[in-house]
C-alpha cells in the first residue's frame, strides 16, 4: 500500500488551482526530496496531506484514507517563520506545547512526556536545548529543535518543510544525514522540500517535482532534464552536470540560487 | 492606612485586578498582541461614556463595547494584513466617539477623567463584587482555552495541523482580554491599562524562560506594582495611577538590562 497516493487531484487556494490534476504514489520508507520554484505547491501540498485542504477534485489519501487534521502518524516541520524576537520560552516548553497541545484545558507536561521530549532530543543532540529560551537560539539550534518536535511519538511520516532554510551548509549536511539515518532506521517515509537539489542527491530514494501546475515524480536522473524541468518551469531550462552535482539554468543563471535569494518574503506571502 | 474603608476597598480591587491583568497580559506579550489590548481599552471608553449617555453604568458599557470589539478582531484578524494601522485607526475613531458622547453628556464629564486614568480609591463593595465577577470569569475561560493558547501562540501552523482552530482560539482569547482590560480600567484607567496588563508580563518573560514561572512572576509582579502603587499614593498624594505607571516602569526597564538570565525553573 501506497503512504501518499494522489489520483487526478487538484489543488485550490483561493480559487487558483495552485497543483492540476496530479497523480502520484509514494511507496512506504521512501525519501522524497520535494523541489520546485517558489509558488509551485510544496507546502500547499503537506498541507492537503495534512488533511487541512482537501483536494478540490480527484482523490488524495494517506495511509489507505482520506487525510484528516491531528493524524499522529504524520510529523510536520513547518516552513520556519520568523519566531518574535523577544519570545523566551525554553526549549522544552516549547516542544510540550505541540504535545496534545489541542486538549481544553491548562497546560501540564507528564513525566512520561518530559521523558518523550529529553530522549528525542538527545537524539537530535539537542539536549542543552532544553532550558534555553528560543529567542537565544540560533537559526540552525531552532530547526533541531523542531525536528526532535516533528520526531515525537514516533510518526510514519514526517512532512519536512524547508528544514534547511536559515542553515549553513555544514549544518545543511548535519540535517540531510540525519533525517536519512532516522528515517532509515525507524522505517519514516519522508517529504523534504528544499530549494537546492544538490545536497539531497546522495540522500533521496526520489524527487518529486513541482512546477506550472504539475508534478513529476521519478528518479533524479529521470526527472532533473531539460524536457521535463521547462515543462515545469514554464520556460527553457538547460540541466548540466558536472562532477556529480546537477546545475539548473535558465538563461544561463542558476535557478536555484536565484530562488534561494528571494525565498524569504516570497514563501512568507502564501505560507497559510 | 487601614482603618479607613476606601483603602481596604481599593486594596481588594487593585488586587484582584492585578493578578488577572498580569496572567492575561503574560499571553498577551506572548501572542505579540499588546497593541490590540490598548486599542480594546480605548474602544472601550467609547463604550463607557456612551452608556453613560443612555443612563447604563459605565462598566457595563466598557464590557459590551471591548466584548465585541475583541471578537470582531479575533474574527477579522486572519484577514487583516496591516492590523496594526487597521486597529490604530479604530483606536483614534473610538476615541473620537468617546469625546462626542462627553459632549453630549455634560454632566458626565466629571467621570471622565476617572475613566482615563483610573480612581481606585473610589471603588465601593459592589464595584468590588463586579470586579471580583469579572476576573473569575476571565480566569476561567483562559484557563479553559490555554492549552490549545499556547500551542496556538507559540507554533500556529503546527497546531492548525493538530487541529485547532487558529480563529477560535484568537477570538476567544480577544474576548478575554476585553474582559480583563474593563476590569483593568476601573483601577487605572483606560489610558493606562498598559501599565498592569503589559508591564509586569514583558519584565517577566525577560527574566524567566519557563511558562509557569513567567505566569507567577507576572502576577507577583502587577500585584506588587499595584499594592506598593497604593501605598506610594496614599503617602504621598499623588495619583495612583501614576504611581502603578512608576513601578510598572521600574519593574520593566530593570528587566531590560538583565540581558541573558537562564533561571533553571522547575515547570
Amino acid at each position: 500500500m501506497s503512504v501518499i497516493e494522489l489520483d487526478r487531484a487538484t489543488l485550490q487556494i483561493g480559487g487558483r488551482a495552485v497543483l492540476k490534476d496530479i497523480s502520484f504514489a509514494i511507496a512506504p520508507g521512501e525519501f522524497i526530496g520535494v523541489l520546485g520554484p517558489n509558488g509551485a505547491g510544496k507546502t500547499t501540498l503537506m498541507r492537503s496531506i495534512l488533511g487541512l485542504l482537501p483536494p478540490s477534485a480527484g482523490h488524495l489519501t494517506v495511509f489507505g484514507h482520506t487525510p484528516r487534521c491531528g493524524d499522529a502518524s504524520i510529523g510536520y516541520l513547518p516552513q520556519l517563520r520568523t519566531v518574535l524576537p523577544d519570545l523566551r520560552v525554553r526549549g522544552l516548553d516549547y516542544i510540550a506545547s505541540s504535545m496534545h497541545g489541542e486538549r481544553w484545558g491548562l497546560p501540564s507536561l507528564t513525566a512520561a512526556n518530559r521523558a518523550k521530549i529529553e530522549a528525542t532530543l538527545d537524539a537530535v543532540g539537542a539536549r542543552d536545548l532544553a532550558n534555553r529560551a528560543l529567542s537565544d537560539m540560533s537559526g540552525g539550534e531552532r530547526q533541531r529543535l523542531l525536528l526532535a518536535q516533528a520526531l515525537i511519538g514516533d510518526p510514519k511520516l514526517l512532512l519536512l518543510d524547508e528544514p534547511l532554510i536559515s542553515l549553513d551548509a555544514r549544518h545543511q549536511e548535519v540535517v540531510i544525514d540525519f533525517i536519512k539515518t532516522v528515517c532509515r532506521e525507524r522505517k519514516i517515509t519522508v517529504l523534504f522540500s528544499a530549494h537546492e537539489l544538490n545536497q539531497l542527491l546522495g540522500a533521496i530514494d526520489r524527487v518529486l517535482y513541482l512546477g506550472n501546475g504539475q508534478a513529476v515524480l521519478g528518479r533524479v536522473d529521470d526527472v532533473v532534464t531539460a524536457p521535463v524541468l521547462s515543462q515545469l518551469y514554464g520556460t527553457e531550462i538547460e540541466v548540466l552536470r558536472a562532477g556529480g552535482h546537477i546545475f539548473v539554468l535558465s538563461r544561463g543563471r542558476d535557478v536555484e540560487r536565484a530562488d534561494h535569494n528571494h525565498d524569504h518574503g516570497h514563501d512568507h506571502g502564501h505560507a497559510h | 492606612m487601614f482603618q479607613y474603608e476606601f483603602m481596604t476597598n481599593a486594596f481588594a480591587a487593585a488586587g484582584m485586578v492585578a493578578v488577572v491583568s498580569g496572567i492575561v497580559g503574560y499571553f498577551l506579550v506572548m501572542r505579540g498582541q499588546t497593541f490590540a489590548g490598548h486599542a480594546l481599552s480605548h474602544i472601550g471608553f467609547a463604550g463607557a461614556t456612551g452608556a453613560g449617555l443612555i443612563g447604563l453604568a459605565p462598566l457595563w458599557g466598557l464590557v459590551g463595547f471591548t466584548l465585541a470589539a475583541g471578537i470582531v478582531m479575533g474574527l477579522l484578524s486572519e484577514r487583516i494584513s496591516n492590523r496594526d494601522v487597521a486597529i490604530g485607526v479604530v483606536l483614534a475613531l473610538s476615541l473620537g466617539f468617546g469625546l462626542l458622547f462627553l459632549h453630549y453628556y455634560t454632566s458626565f464629564a466629571t467621570q471622565a477623567t476617572a475613566l482615563l486614568f483610573g480612581n481606585v480609591l473610589a471603588v465601593d463593595h459592589a464595584m468590588i463584587a463586579t470586579l471580583a465577577a469579572l476576573g473569575v470569569v476571565t480566569l476561567v475561560a483562559l484557563a479553559a482555552i490555554m492549552r490549545p493558547l499556547i500551542f496556538a501562540s507559540l507554533q500556529p501552523e503546527l497546531a492548525e495541523a493538530k487541529g485547532v482552530s487558529l480563529r477560535f482560539i484568537s477570538t476567544a482569547f480577544l474576548a478575554i482580554v476585553a474582559l480583563a482590560v474593563s476590569a483593568c480600567a476601573q483601577i487605572v484607567g483606560v489610558l493606562m491599562v498598559f501599565t498592569l496588563m503589559v508591564g509586569p508580563a514583558a519584565a517577566a518573560q525577560r527574566v524567566t524562560t519557563g511558562l509557569w514561572a513567567g505566569l507567577m512572576l507576572s502576577a507577583a509582579l502587577a500585584l506588587a506594582e499595584a499594592w506598593l502603587g497604593i501605598v506610594i499614593a496614599y503617602h504621598t498624594d499623588w495619583p495612583v495611577s501614576f504611581c502603578i505607571a512608576v513601578l510598572s516602569a521600574i519593574a520593566y526597564f530593570a528587566a531590560l538590562t538583565v540581558p541573558h538570565a537562564r533561571p533553571a525553573h522547575a515547570h
